[in-house]
């Protein structure tokens, strides 16, 4: 029987959509999880040695900080790893046990990337400490109880599937623990740390997080039994709808009609709120950058790269998708009455308002001096004047359905990516640079910035001209754009 | 209203369509049959400009589909769940719709205001979002939504899949009133030959792409599908 299990998920896997792209997708994907794979690995060396450079004892430190690593590792599993329950429906009315059913998606987890990518920590990090002289009894007990630990965190996440409310605590007393720690007012790792360690010094306690993982899997098995019904755990959940009433923007004339339905699209739609969550994340970014924290982005050159990143975060998140946004519904904006000089000018004026709003909020970005708000700033003007029109341009060629329903994919759509979209990002963020480096280099940095902020007030100049190419260009990709849409069902 | 002339469809070297004249007057009710992969769909999305065709045209009313944009304006349609906005709720959608096409929310309301029977009672003020709806009533918000704003033209891809008994025959008396007091040129694609010998002055049966029967509806067409479908020679009578 479950050898019919794993053909299908074969099959599943490798006639998937994003698996079904070209070929030079398939080895950015590739890729893409190498670079993460060798990004735990390197940590997990690193840390031993880094630690032990730090003047620190490694392991017992990596125990002490332990308590992070693994409620982040929770709060990522509950945002990106969802339980399997589609596939699960046309399996109920076959032939075998219900429980058979729920052994194969809870087994389908304990393979999930996000389990497994542990393991590149952690198995060089244990082998570190075999080659280190640590007792190998010790260091492979110790490795069990912090495997078993990050699949308690995946049995939980199974029951955690709509408990918005609990993450988000728990989330954040991790975030008051760690402020309070760095501001010395109290310090909680060396009392979760002592369980830490103690996995490493006592033989017998790795049998706590093994025996705990192997009782949650029980658990959530039974939960998902009885729960394997149609109107019950397999259901979807439906909100209640509110209406509102966007009447004040009437103002913006026809435009209107569409900013009124992109404010509720933005609203009422997981993909989309996850946009703008990560678009707020964006503001942040400069810190990076201006704090002098990072010595190779300690240069005038990287800032302009912050400053249009920071007050661009909508325009990338949200704009690089454009008219994907639209996609379920594509056929109908076609073949309404609608001119799609409107239907650009509104999602422009959207992203737009969110540059002109990040401008202002990174007001902040003045502690760190005029010259760092300067590059915010002129980022700002270029993202608003220049970078409005690239980015719907560019999206013209993206032709990815976008499901607005669900989080997948929210980080990074694979397929998005090909060789147009990859040219136009070019003028995004390197033209200002090199705009800066010109100015930065005759007549110094102030003239530097003033040639950013001239570019953009004259891309404001270019609108309609702009406008017209952008529509030709949607014109002429409209039958392959409606085709490409489909493909989702 | 509508001039089909030397329609084709190729994909990858299979022709899926191909008609080479074919004249929809109007105010004319048409109903389109045929077995799955006929070209039913495939039709209708050449006709709203959704696909290139491969050879020829189809015009409707003064211009041809894709080379204008200006039967937009008088040509409404439904033909699947992709012509509904998910997350509107049933009203935001038939205003937005009705602004789309020039009518305020007084007019839309006045309109819904003759669909209460059709709705019955499960559309509207149900805080419902649409893509929670049932396929049936997702169905009828997209019906409705295509006779906002006084089209010429309507098109309707399988209206009847996916209702109920009362809402199919209360579809029936709404698209005969259409072609028939208003003018309005109606298309209708089914699989039921019932309803749309019922609903439909003229009935095309299209077969691999082509059209096989072209017929004015009267007492016997019923029979005469029937037969063909059946695939056997009609009885002399």
């Amino acid at each position: 029987m479950i050898k019919y299990f794993l053909t299908l998920e074969w099959k599943s896997f490798f006639r998937s959509a994003a698996f079904q792209t070209n070929l030079i997708l398939k080895i950015f994907m590739a890729l893409g999880a190498l670079y993460f794979i060798g990004l735990f690995t390197l940590a997990g060396v690193g840390a031993y040695f880094g630690l032990e450079k730090a003047g620190l004892e490694p392991l017992e430190t990596v125990n002490r900080f332990m308590i992070y690593y693994v409620v982040l590792d929770l709060v990522i599993k509950y945002m990106l790893q969802k339980m399997p329950v589609v596939n699960i429906k046309p399996l109920l009315l076959m032939p075998f046990k219900k429980s058979k059913i729920v052994n194969f998606a809870l087994g389908k987890t304990i393979f999930s990337f996000f389990n497994i990518v542990h393991a590149f920590f952690f198995i060089p990090f244990s082998v570190v400490l075999l080659t280190q002289g640590y007792d190998p009894l010790h260091v492979i007990t110790w490795h069990l109880g912090m495997m078993a630990m990050i699949y308690i965190n995946n049995f939980i996440n199974v029951f955690l599937n709509d408990a918005m409310p609990l993450v988000v605590g728990v989330a954040s007393v991790l975030i008051g623990l760690g402020a309070l720690q760095y501001y010395g007012i109290f310090d909680v790792t060396p009392y979760t740390g002592v369980y830490f360690q103690g996995l490493f010094e006592q033989l017998w306690m790795f049998a706590i997080p093994v025996l705990v993982s192997i009782a949650l899997y029980k658990v959530a098995h039974s939960y998902f039994l009885n729960r394997l019904y149609l109107d019950a755990g397999l259901s979807a959940k439906t909100k209640e709808a509110s209406t509102e009433n966007l009447d004040w923007l009437d103002r913006f004339g026809k435009t209107a009609i569409f900013l009124k339905n992109d404010i509720k699209l933005i609203k009422r739609n997981k993909r989309s709120k996850t946009t703008v969550i990560m678009s707020v994340l964006f503001l942040f970014y400069g810190l990076l950058f201006f704090s002098g924290g990072i010595d190779s982005y300690d240069n005038p050159f990287m800032k302009i790269f912050a400053g249009i990143f920071v007050t661009g975060g909508f325009l990338f998140s949200f704009g690089q998708f454009v008219p994907s946004w639209d996609s379920s519904y594509y056929p109908l904006m076609m073949t309404q009455n609608i001119s799609y000089e409107e239907y650009l000018r509104s999602k422009w004026m959207l992203v737009v308002l969110a540059s002109g709003i990040s401008t202002i909020l990174a007001l902040g970005y003045l502690y760190f001096g005029w010259e760092a708000y300067a590059a915010v700033f002129v980022g700002g003007i270029y993202n608003m004047g220049v970078n409005g029109h690239v980015v719907l341009w560019g999206g013209a060629y993206i032709k990815t359905p976008i499901d607005l329903t669900s989080n997948k994919k929210a980080f990074g759509d694979s397929s998005s990516f090909n060789v147009k979209t990859l040219l136009i990002t070019m003028p995004k963020l390197l033209l200002p640079i090199v705009l800066y480096t010109i100015g930065h280099f005759t007549l110094g940095p102030v003239f530097g910035y003033a040639l950013v902020a001239l570019a953009g007030i004259a891309g404001f100049a270019f609108r309609d001209f702009m406008f017209k190419k952008i529509i030709g260009i949607y014109k002429t990709e409209k039958y392959k754009t409606i085709a490409a849409y489909k493909q989702k069902n | 209203m509508i001039h089909i002339h030397d329609l084709s469809k190729t994909y990858n070297g299979v022709t899926v369509l191909k008609i080479d004249e074919l004249q929809i007057p109007k105010g004319e009710s048409f109903g389109l049959v045929g077995n799955n992969g006929a070209g039913k769909t495939t039709l209708f999305s050449a006709l709203l400009d959704l696909i290139q065709p491969t050879t020829g045209y189809i015009q409707n009313g003064e211009v041809k589909v894709h080379e204008s944009e200006a039967w937009k304006s008088h040509t409404a349609s439904f033909i699947d769940e992709s012509f509904l906005i998910g997350y509107l709720t049933a009203e935001e959608y038939f205003y937005f719709i009705g602004e789309l096409r020039g009518q305020n929310k007084a007019d839309v309301d006045k309109l819904l205001a003759g669909f209460e029977d059709f709705f019955n009672d499960e559309i509207l003020n149900k805080r419902k979002y649409l893509r929670d709806l049932s396929k049936g009533n997702m169905k009828k918000v997209g019906i409705v939504a295509t006779l906002i704003g006084n089209p010429e033209v309507v098109i309707l891809d399988e209206p009847f899949a996916n209702l109920d008994p009362t809402t199919q025959i209360r579809l029936k008396g709404i698209i005969k009133k259409l072609a028939a007091e208003t003018g309005v040129t109606v298309l209708v694609s089914s699989h039921d030959l019932m309803h749309v010998t019922e609903v439909c002055e003229r009935i095309v049966v299209l077969e691999k792409g082509s059209v096989v029967k072209d017929i004015k509806t009267s007492e016997a067409t019923l029979k005469e599908l029937e037969a063909y479908f059946s695939k056997e020679e009609p009885l002399v009578e």
